[in-house]
C-alpha cells in the first residue's frame, strides 16, 4: 500500500495527466452521431494500438533468443492492430465522402 | 537561481530525450484532436489520418531516439522485419475484406493490441525494478501495473477472438447459470491471486514465473467465458468494452516505460471506448450490466404467442404496390448486408424516385451487427446521405408512409420489444414497421433473427412475405418495377 502511495507522489505529474485525459476522451466523444459509432470504435482501436511502442522496447532491448521472439511476435501483433486498425477505418469513412450529384 | 543552475545539473539532459519527449506531445496532441474530428461526419477522414500521423512519428520516434538506462534501440534488423510484415499482412486483410466483415475485423485488430499487452508484461516481469522490491516487496506499483496488463490484456486478446468468431458465425452462444457462477469464481480467483503473487515481499521474480503463467492461463480462459454467454445483438458493445480494456493497457504500457504517447494515447481511447460502450448500450435502451451478465434469453419464459397465417406476396405484386405509393420507407437489416444486396435497394431507390415517389432508408441504431454499420453499407452503394434516417425520426412519420419494406431486417422491427414484457428483447427502441399502411417482409426464410426470438410482426394482417435471397429478389422486383 505504502509502495502505491509513494508512487503517486512521485509521478504526481503522471497522475495529473492520467486524470485529466480520462476527463478528455469524456469530453471528446460524448456527442457523437450513431452513424459514427463504428468508425469512431475502429478509430480508437487502431490508436489503442500504440501499445506497439511498447513492443518495439521490448525487442529493442531483447538479448536472448526467446526475448527476441517474443519481442518480434509482439511487434508484428502491434503492426496489425495499428495498420489494419487505421485502414479499415479509413475504408469505413471512404463511404461519408460526399457524393457529386450525378443525374 | 542557484538552486536551478544545481537542478540542471543533477538532471542528465541530452537533446535527444528531449525532443523525443516532444515528439510524444506532438503524438498525443495528434490523437486528441483526431479523435475528436473522428466524431463529425465531415471530419472524421482527416481524423483519422490525424491520429495515424501521430502513431507514425511516435514509432520513429521510439525507434531513433528511444534510450533505456542509457541503452540504444538495438535488433534493427527484427523490429523493421515485424514492422514490415505486419504492415502487409495487416494492410491486405484490411483492404482485401468485405464491407459486411467490418466489425469482425475491428474485434480481430483489437485482439491483436491484446496480445502485444500481454507479451510486453510476461517479457518484463523479471525486470520489476531491484531497488523497487527490496523497499517495498512485490506490493510494488510496477508489479500491480505488469499485473494489470497482462490480466486485462488476455482477457481482450481471447474475448476478442471469441467476438469475432461470434459475429462470424463460427461460435454459438453458450448461455447458462453455470457459465455465470463459472465466471464469477473465475474472476474471483483471478483478483485472488494476483493478491497473493504481490504479498510475496522481496522476491526474485523470475521465480515467480511458474504462477505468472499461471495467472496467464486462467485470464486467457477468462476472457473466453467472459464473452461466451453475451448475445449476439450485444456483441459490439462488448466489441466497444474490449477495446476500451485495450487502451487501458496501452496506458498500463505508458507507465511501466514512462512514455508519454502511451499514456495518453491509452487513457484516451480507455475512457472514450467506456463512453463509447455506454452509448451503444443507450442505443438499445440496456444498461451496460445487463449486457456483461447476459441478461439476453436468461429466463427463457418467453410466450409462444398466437400466430396466425403468413401471407406471402409476388415480387409483380410488390413492384405494383411500390410504383403507386407515395412514401416507401425500406428497413434494412443485417439479411442486406450478407446478399450484398446494398446495391440493389439504392437501384430501386433510384427507379422508384423516377416515379415520384419518396424512399426513406430507416436506419435502426443496431441495423447490421453494429451501430452505424447500415449506414456504412448503404453509403457504399451512393445511397445519399439525407436518405438515412434514424429510428426515431422514421417513427414520427410512420403512420403517413404507405408501404415498409423490411430488408432483411427481424429483431429491430419485432414488435414484443414494445408489447410484451417477457421477450428478452424487450425495452429495445425498434423501427415501428407496423404503422405503415403496408408491410412488406423480404427474408431468406422463416429463421429466427439474431437474438433467435419469435417476431410477431409476419404473421400481422397488414404484412406479406417475399422469401428468398434478398439479391436476387430485389433484383426480379426491380425488373418488375422497370416494366411497369
Amino acid at each position: 500500500m505504502e509502495g502505491i502511495l509513494e508512487f503517486i507522489y512521485v509521478n504526481a505529474e503522471t497522475t495529473f495527466g492520467i486524470i485529466l485525459s480520462i476527463f478528455l476522451g469524456i469530453e471528446v466523444i460524448s456527442h457523437v452521431p450513431a452513424v459514427l459509432h463504428t468508425p469512431l470504435m475502429s478509430g480508437a482501436n487502431a490508436m489503442s494500438g500504440v501499445v506497439i511502442i511498447g513492443a518495439i522496447i521490448v525487442l529493442g532491448h531483447a538479448d536472448s533468443t526467446f526475448n527476441i521472439i517474443m519481442g518480434f511476435l509482439a511487434v508484428f501483433l502491434g503492426t496489425l492492430n495499428v495498420v489494419g486498425g487505421f485502414v479499415v477505418t479509413d475504408r469505413m469513412l471512404e463511404m461519408f465522402k460526399k457524393k457529386p450529384k450525378k443525374d | 537561481m542557484d538552486k536551478l543552475i544545481e537542478f540542471s545539473k543533477n538532471v542528465q539532459f541530452t537533446l535527444g530525450d528531449s525532443v523525443l519527449e516532444i515528439i510524444y506531445l506532438v503524438a498525443s496532441i495528434l490523437f486528441i484532436v483526431g479523435l475528436k474530428m473522428l466524431s463529425h461526419p465531415e471530419s472524421a477522414k482527416r481524423g483519422n489520418l490525424y491520429a495515424a500521423a501521430g502513431m507514425i512519428i511516435a514509432i520513429i520516434g521510439t525507434l531513433v531516439l528511444h534510450k533505456q538506462d542509457g541503452e540504444r534501440i538495438k535488433n534493427f534488423e527484427f523490429i523493421f522485419g515485424a514492422l514490415a510484415f505486419g504492415l502487409v499482412v495487416g494492410w491486405i486483410i484490411a483492404r482485401k475484406v468485405k464491407m459486411t466483415k467490418m466489425p469482425e475485423l475491428v474485434s480481430f485488430f483489437n485482439g491483436m493490441g491484446g496480445a502485444v499487452a500481454t507479451i510486453i508484461a510476461i517479457m518484463e516481469f523479471p525486470n520489476i525494478d531491484k531497488e523497487l522490491l527490496e523497499v517495498h516487496g512485490m506490493l510494488n506499483f510496477e508489479a500491480l501495473v505488469i499485473f494489470l496488463s497482462l490480466v486485462i490484456g488476455s482477457v481482450s486478446f481471447t474475448g476478442s477472438l471469441v467476438a469475432f468468431g461470434k459475429l462470424d458465425g463460427l461460435v454459438k452462444d453458450i448461455r447458462s447459470k453455470v457459465l455465470r457462477y463459472i465466471n464469477i469464481v473465475l474472476l474471483l480467483s483471478i483478483t485472488g491471486f494476483v493478491a497473493y503473487l504481490m504479498t510475496r515481499g522481496n522476491i526474485n521474480p523470475s521465480d515467480l514465473m511458474p504462477y505468472v503463467f499461471v495467472l496467464l492461463g486462467v485470464s486467457l480462459i477468462y476472457g473466453v467465458l467472459f464473452v461466451m454467454p453475451i448475445g449476439g445483438a450485444d456483441m459490439p458493445v462488448v466489441i466497444s468494452l474490449l477495446n476500451s480494456f485495450t487502451g487501458l493497457t496501452a496506458a498500463m504500457g505508458g507507465f511501466l516505460y514512462n512514455n508519454l504517447a502511451m499514456l495518453t494515447g491509452g487513457i484516451l481511447v480507455g475512457s472514450a471506448g467506456m463512453i463509447l460502450t455506454i452509448l451503444m448500450c443507450k442505443a438499445m435502451n440496456r444498461s451496460l450490466f445487463s449486457v456483461i451478465v447476459g441478461a439476453f434469453g436468461g429466463g427463457g419464459v418467453a410466450i409462444e404467442s398466437e400466430q396466425g397465417l403468413i401471407k406471402e406476396i409476388s415480387e409483380t405484386d410488390l413492384a405494383i404496390l411500390l410504383s403507386y405509393s407515395r412514401k416507401v420507407v425500406v428497413i434494412p437489416g443485417y439479411g442486406l448486408a450478407v446478399a450484398q444486396a446494398q446495391f440493389l435497394a439504392h437501384e430501386l431507390e433510384e427507379l422508384l424516385n423516377d416515379k415520384g415517389v419518396e424512399v426513406k432508408f430507416a436506419i435502426h441504431p443496431v441495423a447490421g451487427r453494429m451501430p452505424g454499420h447500415m449506414n456504412v453499407l448503404l453509403a457504399e452503394a451512393d445511397v445519399s446521405y439525407e436518405k438515412l434516417v434514424e429510428s426515431d425520426k422514421a417513427n414520427e412519420d410512420m403512420d403517413n408512409v404507405d408501404v415498409a419494406v423490411v430488408i432483411g431486417a427481424n429483431d429491430v422491427v419485432n414488435p414484443a420489444a414494445e408489447e410484451d414484457p417477457s421477450s428478452p428483447i424487450y425495452g429495445m427502441p425498434i423501427v415501428r414497421a407496423l404503422k405503415a399502411k403496408n408491410v412488406i417482409v423480404l427474408k431468406r426464410g422463416m429463421g429466427k433473427g439474431y437474438a433467435a426470438i419469435e417476431n410477431n410482426l409476419f404473421y400481422h394482417e397488414k404484412t406479406r412475405m417475399l422469401f428468398g435471397n434478398a439479391k436476387d429478389t430485389l433484383q426480379r422486383v426491380i425488373k418488375e418495377v422497370d416494366n411497369i
